[in-house]
């Protein structure tokens, strides 16, 4: 009874909110979002407020939603996808599902930010760096580039979260850079030294503020979330300087889909994604690195131009992502 | 009895034939069956053929995942926990029920709470309270290993599952004429030997059918394993799911998975094979077997012992937290809505459909009803995290703007639950006689009219028991909340995972002590109901 009931229910939703879609009364955008809804809301009702555009939004995992969205292909509800992480995007444009973006809006953004054939822009850039215990080890004693962790002397003092997407976008560009052997190397080297594992990146800062692990790989701005929230704190970042895959500067980025049934307005979300005021949010609220000239980072972060980021074309990413997880899988670390 | 469907033996717990309707069954009978059991059994179906589908890939995922480590993993576990759960479960139900020891009463109920809390509760329990910069260190100054792996998912699922084997066999031994045991010791028999010979042949379906509880839990548990980070089935295949555009290994890892689950009920159905022990009816209360004081020590230390671990430690850490840092954020009263809602939605589905295929399997007995009462324990059996990717992979396809829905995420917790509102209610319909209905249709009601006048409120608390036990399964939910949750919908379940995800654990106590609150009533009610 209550089954059907509630399937009454929400047939009636959708039929009422496809109904106001139609209606012109507003325009409606699908949105698939990997960037988390506490992060990112404030700034979808920031857009909605300014435009009147309704957003309606699915949050998940950026691998989930672009493997969603390559299932969906032509049937899919989407306008527009939000995603943290260069691979989840390159696999999205891969598979043909994003209409190009005018040149204004790639334009804002420097261009080893963005796609190639310009079918998704960066909208904030996230720096892997190496979180470490100041009180106990100093930066001079961090090796020069990620491979010094797979060296004996680091067993059991390094943290790493494995299945989580930042570490596999990073394995993946390891593979792009350095190739498939150095990666499964690595890794299994890595693997040796019996690394923690978590599941995420935050807690590994808070297990190195803890005295847990004396290292971990992250991304830079945990650690800011953390100092944040709690003032000083022993862990510290280190910015590895050797231009290898260990100093990638990640952005999160957005394309728009051909399934959009309202690019002009699909193309207003990414234009207010770079905007100033949304670039400063990024600045000061999740403590990335803004992607547009002007902007700039929170006090205490190394400049963008200073970092040794590697020169990597960001496309070929999402073709390494799911040999990053067999090679992660395989050396037993998922 | 409603905690113990027999899973893989529907016909043994069965009406006798006299029960049966010798009118045809009501065509919606069977569409209310067909509505319960298809959230699950269809995607499903589509989940081997996509595996199939993968042929070569899907080989070269079994082959090459580390699959037989994480089978061996997992089947370590498995066998660990479920030995772990017999020995204290039918230790303490022996003390209990049969002794003299002292405090019975408060023994049987303290022994019984943690069935209240999740798995993963206990498991971020153990992680913040241990470790080198975990409560117990912090307040007494001493540096406490860290437990993760192995054994922190053997202790969290230990605690978590032997209450099963302990209510089901405290509740058989209350059952059992105590006249032999009596003689048995009257013989000059030991304490140990008359247990040994006497009481645990008696209890083996009990047992078996408590240890079969534990094994499934720990088989599908993926909350625990997760958080204290142990690489077992369920965990590698989230991994998989979530890290990767290809969905197949993580498909053909989740059904390699539901193969162990497979293999489970199967031993379990041949250790349960034999005659079943039909317990004698007895009025007379057992005479306790007196302990010796050594023995009573010893018992009264390992019942404390077990107390400590399993309720002192892991709802101290929670209040420990709280305390700490009072309610940051407040009370998560979204996520209690949330939670409470989805529960009682999912639990009066379960409800009004289990009635009528109640009435099916018990009144129209056949081997087409026997299927129904089969799938609906397989779908029970099946490890959740499964049943999550199957209905991800056919509602993200097919089901279009249903994908993520409410009314989805509904039907597949009605339909994974649907085996424990429908145990509950055809054993209260299975002591009715059809006489009754064939009554009130020879006065001129019509099946329907006979059915909520006469049958519905007879059998009521089987129904209040069946939809307290989906209402309370539902609320600890993870694999397939997470997985299917529509956007904006919390639970509370979902605020402590991802709280002590983050390492948050002031923000994880809070909506894990509020689960155990909501949780706590309709436990005692169907505790107390037991005896």
């Amino acid at each position: 009874m209550s089954l059907r009931r509630s399937a009454l229910v929400v047939c009636l939703l959708v039929l009422t909110s496809t109904a106001c879609g139609d209606g012109g009364a507003g325009t409606t955008l699908t949105v698939y979002s990997g960037r988390t809804q506490e992060l990112v809301e404030p700034l979808f009702e920031q857009f909605t407020a300014t435009t009147g555009i309704e957003l309606e939004v699915r949050y998940a995992g950026s691998t989930d939603l672009a493997a969603t969205l390559r299932e969906e292909t032509a049937n899919s509800p989407a306008d527009v996808f939000f995603a943290q992480d260069p691979a989840s995007l390159g696999a999205v444009a891969e598979a043909d599902l994003f209409t190009p973006l005018p040149q204004e809006i790639l334009s804002l953004v420097p261009d080893r930010f963005s796609d190639d054939a310009g079918r998704w822009v960066g909208t904030s850039g996230r720096a892997r760096v190496v979180v470490y215990d100041a009180s106990r080890i100093s930066g001079s004693d961090l090796p020069g580039d990620v491979y010094g962790f797979a060296s004996p002397e680091w067993a059991g003092r390094v943290g790493i979260a494995p299945s989580n997407g930042s570490f596999l976008a990073f394995v993946a560009a390891m593979i792009v850079m350095d190739g498939e052997d150095a990666t499964r190397n690595w890794l299994n080297d890595l693997a040796a030294n019996a690394p923690g594992k978590y599941a995420k990146n935050s807690p590994i800062v808070a297990a190195v503020e803890g005295g847990e692990i004396e290292a971990g790989l992250v991304n830079h701005y945990y650690l800011l979330r953390l100092q944040a929230e709690q003032g000083d704190t022993a862990a510290t970042n280190h910015f590895l300087a050797s231009g290898g895959p260990g100093s990638l500067i990640m952005p999160a980025g957005a394309g728009v889909l051909r399934t959009s049934d309202d690019k002009a307005a699909a193309e207003q979300l990414i234009e207010f994604l770079l905007s100033s005021e949304a670039q400063t949010y990024f600045a000061t609220e999740t403590f990335e690195y803004p992607l547009v000239s002007g902007i700039p980072a929170v006090t205490g972060l190394p400049s963008i131009e200073t970092l040794g980021a590697p020169d990597l074309d960001l496309s070929e990413l999402a073709g390494a992502l799911d040999v990053a997880t067999d090679l992660v899988a395989a050396a037993g670390l998922l | 009895m409603t905690l113990t469907p027999t899973l893989t033996d529907p016909d043994s717990a069965g009406a006798g034939p006299h029960h049966r309707s010798r009118r045809p069954a009501h065509p919606l009978l069977w569409v209310a069956a067909v509505a319960a059991l298809a959230p699950v059994v269809v995607p499903f179906g589509f989940l081997i053929g996509r595996a199939l589908g993968g042929g070569a890939t899907a080989l070269d995922t079994v082959l090459s995942i580390r699959t037989l480590e994480l089978a061996i993993n997992t089947t370590t576990l498995v066998l660990a926990v479920a030995t772990a759960a017999a020995v204290i479960g039918v230790g303490a139900a022996w003390l209990t029920e049969r002794t003299d020891l002292p405090g019975r009463r408060v023994w049987r109920v303290l022994v019984a709470l943690p069935l209240v809390l999740p798995s993963y509760v206990i498991a971020l329990t153990v992680i913040s309270a241990l470790g080198p910069r975990g409560l117990i260190s912090d307040a007494l100054g001493v540096g406490m290993p860290t437990i993760r792996g192995f054994w922190g998912a053997f202790w969290a699922l230990t605690v978590a599952t032997y209450p099963f084997v302990y209510l089901i066999v405290a509740s058989a031994l209350r059952r059992i004429d105590p006249i032999v045991e009596e003689a048995g010791r009257g013989l000059g028999h030991s304490q140990r030997a008359v247990f040994f010979r006497i009481v645990a042949p008696q209890l083996r379906h009990a047992i078996g059918a408590g240890v079969l509880l534990s094994a499934l839990y720990t088989l599908s548990d993926f909350g625990a394993v997760s958080l204290v980070g142990f690489d077992s089935f369920t965990r590698v295949v989230y991994a998989q799911y979530a890290g990767r555009l290809d969905r197949t290994p993580a498909i053909v890892l989740a059904l390699v998975l539901v193969l162990l689950a497979v293999v489970v009920l199967l031993v379990e159905s041949r250790v349960r094979r034999g005659r079943p022990f039909i317990p004698r009816p007895s009025s007379r209360t057992p005479r306790p077997a007196p302990l010796t004081n050594r023995q009573r020590n010893l018992s009264i230390i390992g019942l404390v012992t077990l107390s400590l671990f399993a309720l002192v430690l892991p709802v101290g850490t929670l209040f420990a937290w709280l305390i700490r840092n009072p309610a940051p954020g407040g009370i998560p009263w979204g996520s209690l809505t949330g939670s409470v809602a989805v529960s009682v939605l999912a639990a009066t589905a379960a409800v009004a459909l289990a009635v009528p295929v109640a009435v099916l399997v018990v009144r129209h007995r056949g081997s087409r009803s026997a299927w129904v009462e089969r799938l609906s324990y397989l779908a029970y059996s099946v490890p959740h995290i499964t049943v999550g990717l199957a209905m991800v992979f056919v509602a993200s396809r097919y089901l279009g703007s249903l994908y993520q829905s409410l009314l989805v995420l509904v039907a597949v917790y009605v339909s994974v639950f649907f085996a424990q509102a429908l145990g509950a209610i055809r054993s209260s319909l299975a002591q009715l006689s059809p006489s009754l209905e064939d009554a009130a249709r020879s006065l001129g009601k019509s099946q329907l009219q006979t059915m909520f006048k006469v049958v519905i409120p007879l059998m009521r608390r089987g129904i209040a028991a069946g939809g307290l036990l989906v209402f309370l399964t539902t609320m600890k939910e993870l694999p397939i909340t997470l997985l299917l949750r529509p956007t904006g919908l919390d639970t509370l379940a979902i605020d402590v995972w991802s709280a002590s995800g983050d390492l948050l654990y002031s923000a994880a106590a809070v909506p894990a002590l509020l689960l155990l609150a909501v949780s706590a009533l309709p436990t005692f009610i169907l505790a107390t109901r037991q005896r």
